[in-house]
């Protein structure tokens, strides 16, 4: 057979087999480092990300001028190791930043101006193409180390309580000069960059179901207010057209219409047996009964709980910059239903509600900002956390918090009679353990009990004025603390009030 | 001689190309030259004393298989060498950009200091000298290709041996360290393997190339037509049946998709070529799909030998289903990939570390994430050219056995850069495929540069005015014999 050729047809056809498969192989290259690329590259099992965080030291957290949180240069192979000095008293503010385990607080909230990669940010990153990398920026927080470093001590040092939280705010601006929630925990750990250590610590963290040491109190949980609750009362009684000197019925019980096993009662038999009191004294001895039957009897479920929704109740206070509330999940304060199922006042419902029981649930921090609302007259501060971002090396801020209201809770006026009322309670009544030589001390105790067959929730809120200007206002929460629980709360919060105090030169 | 004579005063035929040759060598070193030097700049953060030395080393050894190219086979092909260089001397400098990624920011003051033949580049580049200077052996020991045909049974029975043996070996014996369930292509003595299924490969090619020339008439004559293709009648087929199952077998015992399809392919496509039916490509195809999908359901139902093609199917599928796990290899390249993008991270500048095997099955994913799509594509461009290169290698050889043997040698070098290549970026299931000559692994880089050099020889042969028909043919003018060398007939050889 003839041989002229041969071959040489098929493998011209193979090389264009050839061509076919390489091109197959362009193609798919092409959707997979071009298509698919941004997917491949933020996917969550991609660890060259955060790789590349941990080459860059993320900024500090700053509380004064202490350093809460920064980063510490390793020789891991992730350079920078996440360190938390602030430890378990500022843990559930800072929060975490691990490194497998997701983040929490400031360290999620601010993330991107931590990391150096937020908008404000963009020109200095520029600049770092031709200089080098510098390190992420710094968050300045609103605490104050005083009132946060008492608080925590004297939470921690108390007795009667074994979880609580306190809340302290700057009527003035809203800034928030105090956040404990205790019991905590150190957050050191859940920043290894042995993920095994991390997930351990934040596991065991997590699995003390009974005390929740993760779970931050102070914002993100609720409770009832119990007689604090009774300041909401008065500032409806008195936009109902009531004084501080109007007459209301006291006595040891009352029972509300349409009932007959049931009745509101004051916590002894001496806190207003007598027949009348005023509603200035009423507040000041926590009397039951006069507030209850005043809201049943003059004030009517609608009143009431527009004066807690011009507090804040039913509403989730923003404390981050946006109105994401991703961050800290802070809670929303309710009051609840004081209507029946047909829609008609329930005088029962209302009668406890009044007082501060039944479906009405405040956290810490809405409880701080009612006293902080009274000692502002009237006006409302939007809360906040975040002071000022400024660059690593402090010399250009680019945020700075601007104080902002939020609403007009009640009328200076009104404001101004609750102030007196909730001065006369630290002066004459139950929140004496509050009181602090030379300065003018509001608050009010409140008693609550929770769900559980435990001791009652003990409860502080109040503020100090000097030369009727208001310094700081508090909220001290000490969960089952039983007997003595309010008056340890309105102890503890002078002594917070006292170091702020004492922190800002004014004593 | 007077073609001598005429070509040294014409200048064209007897330009062996050999400066050509030496020429692209060079570039090729200033490219590696300033692609060690990038390495060093991203990781050490500055370009040591000692960058040169590796790059300096790869180029002593080119240049010494230039010169063996030069004066034992003058007329090869000029563009072999340099591709195949600068595929080799990237892997060489790739891996050595692998141990400085295994060497922690602790020893990092270590890093300016490492031994250019320490770690996997250096054992890289001392098997870069030992593969070379057997392929020169091999060049020395064969100067004619055709020679070879004479030991055809030999090599084949071997080749069938060494594919074997693995796939016979206790699986502790055969597998990578540590991947129980990963494919059976090694032999492992102590910390030392070797991957036979390398050699085999060109033996078995070797006897298939002498069966083929033999065969061919009964293969491509008789013939049923359907569907306008020419059916080869049914009792021919037992051959390509006989491999068929074989190639079956190497997928199940030696649990690996890409080595069944290399066999079979270069099987297929050599019979092909011998028999110019297409019918072949696509009984073959059909087959090997069939199979593959037979495996996959029976891995599904029955499972045991089955059972990791099928696993290895199902990752291909979905390999974020079990990213950490099973998927893990797979999502990781691809994630490597992806971070390169079109530009790639510069080189130096990926984490190697994050992508499992990268110096062996995933380098190509390694690479990506440093030189991105555009790197890639260059590189892939080199291999498509070596494959092309030796295509027409073959079609300027004149013997049919030459014919064979060049083009399904480098039609097998570009299934293999496919099946790794595919594997790695998903576009067919991952195998445990080296990528040629830039895989660490002293096995595969030997028979890839045997492989290279026989290309050369022929290439040699091809080119080689003594042997060609031209002197035969005085009037042939300075302007038109190339297309008459690249498409010289077949001579029988029988």
């Amino acid at each position: 057979m003839s041989t002229q050729g041969g071959f040489n047809a098929p493998l011209r056809r193979v090389g264009v087999v050839t061509l076919v498969l390489f091109g197959m192989l362009f193609v798919n290259l092409n959707y997979v480092q071009g298509v698919k690329a941004k997917d491949y590259r933020t996917s969550d099992y991609n660890a060259r990300v955060q790789t590349a965080e941990y080459d860059v030291e993320r900024g500090k957290i700053i509380v004064g001028d202490t350093a809460v949180a920064e980063s510490k240069e390793t020789t891991d192979s992730l350079k920078y190791l996440r360190t938390y000095p602030g430890g378990e008293m500022y843990a559930h503010v800072v929060g975490f930043r691990g490194v497998n385990i997701g983040s929490s607080g400031v360290e999620k909230l601010e993330d991107e101006y931590l990391s150096g990669n937020s908008d404000a940010q963009f020109a200095d990153r520029i600049s770092e193409m031709f200089t080098g990398q510098k390190p992420g920026g710094n968050v300045v927080l609103s605490l104050s180390k005083g009132a946060q470093e008492t608080a925590w001590k004297e939470l921690t040092g108390q007795k009667l309580s074994k979880t609580g939280a306190a809340v302290a705010i700057d009527p003035r601006t809203g800034a928030i000069l105090a956040a404990v929630s205790f019991p905590s925990y150190d957050p050191g750990p859940y920043a290894s960059h042995d993920t095994k250590v991390a997930v351990d610590a934040k596991t065991k963290v997590e699995s003390d179901k009974e005390l929740k040491p993760s779970l931050n109190r102070a914002f993100s949980d609720r409770f009832p207010p119990g007689s604090t609750f009774k300041v909401i009362t008065s500032a409806a009684a008195l936009a109902n057209g009531a004084t501080p000197e109007t007459v209301m019925q006291a006595g040891n019980n009352y029972q509300p219409p349409q009932t007959s096993n049931f009745s509101i009662k004051n916590s002894s038999q001496n806190t207003c047996p007598e027949p009348s009191i005023t509603l200035k004294q009423a507040l000041t001895v926590s009397c039951n009964t006069s507030f209850a039957r005043y809201a049943v009897e003059s004030l009517g479920p609608d009143k009431l709980k527009e004066m807690g929704r011009n507090f804040g109740f039913e509403e989730i206070p923003h404390i981050e910059r946006d109105d994401k509330n991703f961050a800290f999940g802070v809670a929303k304060s309710e009051m609840g239903t004081m209507s029946g199922p047909d829609g008609k006042v329930d005088p029962p419902a209302l009668a406890q509600s009044a007082i501060g029981q039944r479906e009405v649930k405040m956290t810490p921090l809405q409880g701080a900002m009612i006293a902080a609302t009274v000692a502002n007259n009237g006006s409302q501060m939007r809360p906040y956390l975040v002071q000022e971002l400024k660059t690593y090396d402090l010399t250009t801020t680019h945020f700075t918090a601007q104080p902002k209201e939020l609403r007009r809770s009640c009328t200076p006026a009104i404001s101004r009679d609750l102030q007196d009322m909730m001065v006369n309670v630290v002066e004459n009544g139950t929140g004496k353990k509050a009181r602090i030589n030379g300065f003018k001390v509001g608050g009010k105790t409140g008693t609550a009990d929770g769900a559980e067959e435990e001791g009652a929730h003990g409860w502080f809120i109040g503020f100090v004025m000097k030369d009727d200007k208001p310094i700081i206002a508090t909220a001290v929460f000490l969960q089952n603390a039983g007997k003595g629980g309010s008056g340890e709360a309105a102890r503890i919060s002078g002594e917070i009030m006292k170091s702020y105090i004492a922190e800002k030169g004014l004593s | 001689m007077t073609g001598q004579l005429r070509a040294a005063t014409s200048g064209f035929q007897l330009a062996t190309r050999r400066n050509v040759e030496l020429a692209l060598l060079l570039f090729v070193m200033v490219l590696l030259l300033g692609y060690a030097a990038a390495v060093e700049a991203a990781v050490i953060e500055e370009i040591t004393g000692d960058f040169w030395v590796q790059t300096a080393t790869l180029g002593v050894l080119f240049f010494a298989a230039h010169l063996a190219v030069r004066f034992l086979a003058p007329n090869a092909d000029p563009v072999l060498l340099p591709a195949v260089a600068f595929i080799n001397g990237l892997g060489v400098l790739f891996l050595r950009r692998v141990d400085y990624a295994y060497l922690t920011k602790a020893k990092v003051a270590l890093r300016a200091d490492f031994s250019p033949w320490a770690g996997l580049g250096g054992k890289q580049l001392l098997w870069t000298v030992i593969a070379l200077v057997f392929a020169i052996v091999i060049l020395v020991v064969v100067r004619d290709h055709k020679s070879m045909s004479k030991y055809a049974y030999t090599l084949g029975l071997l080749g069938i041996i060494l594919v074997l043996i693995p796939a016979l070996l206790p699986a502790s014996l055969a597998q990578r360290e540590g991947q129980s369930n990963g494919a059976k292509l090694w032999i492992r003595v102590g910390s030392y393997s070797i991957q036979p299924g390398e050699f085999a490969k060109i033996m078995l090619l070797v006897f298939f190339a002498y069966y083929l020339v033999k065969k061919r008439e009964v293969l491509s004559l008789a013939s049923r037509r359907f569907l306008g293709i020419d059916f080869p009648r049914g009792r021919d087929l037992g051959p390509v049946i006989t491999v068929w199952v074989l190639s079956l077998m190497i997928l199940v015992f030696v649990k690996d998709l890409g080595t069944s399809l290399m066999y079979f392919g270069m099987f297929v496509v050599t019979v092909y070529i011998a028999t110019e039916r297409a019918s072949w490509l696509i009984i073959g195809l059909g087959l090997f799909l069939g199979g593959a999908f037979l495996a996959y359901f029976l891995g599904a139902s029955v499972g045991g030998p089955f059972a990791n093609f099928y696993t290895r199917a199902e990752i291909w599928l979905d390999p974020f289903a079990d990213p950490s796990g099973d998927g893990y290899q797979l999502v990781q390249s691809l994630l490597g990939l992806g971070q390169g993008g079109l530009f790639g991270e510069g080189p130096g500048n990926g984490s190697p570390r994050f992508i499992p095997e990268v110096q062996n099955d995933l380098i190509f994913a390694g690479l990506g994430e440093e030189i991105g799509l555009f790197g890639l594509t260059a590189i892939l461009m080199v291999y498509l050219l070596i494959v092309e290169r030796g295509l027409r290698t073959a079609l300027g050889v004149r013997d049919a056995f030459g014919k064979l043997f060049a083009g399904g040698m480098s039609f097998t070098l570009g299934l293999q850069v496919f099946v790794i290549v595919g594997g790695v970026t998903r576009l067919i299931p991952l195998t445990g495929q080296t990528t040629p000559f830039m895989s660490a692994g002293g096995s595969s880089l030997m028979a890839n540069w045997i492989l290279i050099f026989l290309l050369l020889r022929i290439s040699d042969a091809a080119r080689n005015p003594a042997s060609t028909s031209a002197s035969a043919r005085p009037g042939v003018g300075r302007r038109n014999p190339p297309e008459q060398l690249h498409d010289a007939p077949t001579e029988m050889i029988r």
